[in-house]
């Protein structure tokens, strides 16, 4: 009976969770459409999201493009078909590798920045603070950090593909001492634009994810600093589970698209 | 306190519960154009939450709050950023913008709710900065600020806009003697200087002493008792006695 109870509430808190979450994002969506338009707030989440989390996603990259090809020339080397590792690499980092692994990069670093962020000024009350003295939290703070999440992690999802293919190309070339310009080419040719935008584009859904859930989780912090760390705690997991299960329906989605 | 005086602000019935906790149980309290009217009672008995209620930063269960002839309850968010023009609030901590200076923070509501030049605005912050007796702090941050000065900045801040209404939040919680009879004069000055309606929630019996006109005591979710200082000190409710004789300070 007890156990029941337990997943009754744990149910009606997800949803209403779900509700909340959706809410939000209408609401902070909606803020791009309504003046007064405050570029400069974008252009400083932009920096902080952008330049703040671009060596940590190139380094984290470059060393899964190593790892890759390191253990696809192992796996193709089987079939002597090593010499395909450029395109094996680089078609995993567009479509998948590069924009999941940036994405929860991010999110780890950026969501759990705008849970304390938020959740900091929610116990200090300077939450209630802003919209009693006018304006309002959504238009300052979510806004501005959706946008922004929308607009750099395509960005740090480009260069992520471009160092991830360039540490592939480092590993074949000291591996399986093959020509430089036959790993290019092999890349080129198996890329295609919709492997392009299908990675790049499951990135802005992710980017508005990682700002709307740490948005939701800050704005309900309550309990102080213990709070304000439960809600960076709660903000990061969900933020990755969410990006890997959304992952899976995107990839759906975009494979009947393209 | 003339009888004559326009009622602005209006409790009616107003219920607040949290997870099942009644905090508020039924308020009525109408409130004068021009007083300074102070909200007496223990911790957690729902002071500061009647004052959010007021400004509409949180919803009562049930029951009306009339001010300024608009039906708090029942606006939406736009409209209460509008009528929140008209009221300047300090916070308990003060509540400034940890990000941004001294100077930002003030001319935050100036920014959102009046159209002035950026020199109007720089004129207007540094003649609060000086009404509360801390000129030419413009660009320091709030982390670099005593807790009497980020009150003070946090009071300069509530007056920017020269609101109609100033709610204070405990304005001396946590102060030094000295510095909280500082807070205490300049309520009643500013009061006095722009006639502005004021409500100062406290559990502080000698800020209540020093700057109300009138005194309504919250006990239990209701308002117990309403009046001057020496009507409550010489009220028969067991409560009230009880209270300002310093039982629930024990």
């Amino acid at each position: 009976m007890n156990v029941l109870l337990s997943i009754d509430i744990i149910a009606k808190k997800f949803i209403l969770s779900v509700g909340q979450v959706t809410l939000l994002t209408v609401k902070g969506l909606g803020g791009i459409f309504v003046p007064p338009f405050n570029l400069k707030l974008v252009s400083r989440e932009v920096d902080t999201f952008g330049a703040g989390s671009l060596l940590l996603v190139d380094i984290i990259a470059l060393f899964t493009g190593m790892v890759m090809a390191l253990q696809t020339i192992y796996g193709l080397s089987i079939y002597g078909a090593e010499m395909y590792v450029g395109s094996v690499v680089s078609l995993s980092l567009v479509r998948e590798l590069g924009p999941v692994l940036t994405s929860i990069m991010v999110g780890a670093r950026v969501g759990s920045g705008i849970a304390a962020e938020i959740g900091s000024m929610q116990v200090t009350e300077q939450i209630d603070a802003m919209r009693a003295l006018g304006a309002s939290p959504i238009k300052k703070l979510v806004t501005p950090k959706m946008l922004a999440a929308m607009i750099t992690l395509p960005l740090l999802t480009v260069t992520a593909d471009i160092i991830g293919i360039f540490g592939g190309m480092v590993i074949a070339l000291f591996e399986l001492d093959i020509d430089r310009i036959f790993y290019i080419n092999s890349v080129l040719t198996t890329i295609k634009i919709s492997d392009l935008l299908s990675g790049i584009g499951k990135t802005v859904f992710f980017g508005l994810l990682i700002a709307v859930i740490g948005c939701h989780f800050g704005l309900k912090t309550t309990g102080g600093t213990t709070g304000v760390g439960r809600s960076t705690t709660i903000t990061v997991v969900t933020i990755s589970i969410s990006i890997l299960i959304s992952d899976f329906f995107l990839t759906k989605l975009f494979l009947i698209l393209f | 306190m003339d009888t004559d005086y326009k009622v602005i602000i209006e409790f009616k019935d107003v219920y607040k519960s949290f997870n099942g906790i009644l905090v508020h149980n039924g308020i009525n309290l109408s409130i004068l154009e021009g007083e300074i009217i102070s909200l007496l009672g223990g911790s957690g008995s729902g002071k500061s939450v009647l004052l959010k209620e007021l400004i509409g930063l949180m919803k009562p269960d049930k029951g009306d709050i009339i001010l300024l002839d608009n039906n708090v309850t029942q606006m939406n968010e736009e409209a209460l950023i509008a009528l929140r023009e008209h009221i300047g609030m300090l916070f308990q901590g003060a509540a400034l913008f940890d990000s941004l200076t001294v100077f930002e923070n003030i001319a935050y509501p100036l920014r959102e709710h009046l159209k002035l030049t950026e020199k109007e605005i720089q004129e207007r912050v540094a003649e609060k900065l000086h009404l509360v007796g801390l000129s030419g702090i413009e660009k320091k941050m709030p982390d670099e600020l005593s807790g009497g000065m980020k009150k003070r900045v946090g009071l300069a801040r509530a007056i920017a806009t020269e609101p109609e209404i100033i709610l204070y939040d405990e304005p001396t919680t946590g102060l030094d003697p000295m510095t909280a009879q500082r807070i205490n004069d300049l309520i009643i000055e500013l009061q006095k200087k722009l006639g502005i309606t004021t409500i100062v929630v406290t559990h502080d019996l000698h800020c209540v002493k020093t700057v109300s006109d009138r005194i309504a005591m919250l006990h239990e979710g209701k308002i117990v008792a309403v009046g001057t200082w020496e009507e409550l000190v010489t009220s028969n409710i067991q409560v009230v006695q009880d209270f300002i004789g310093g039982k629930y300070f024990m």
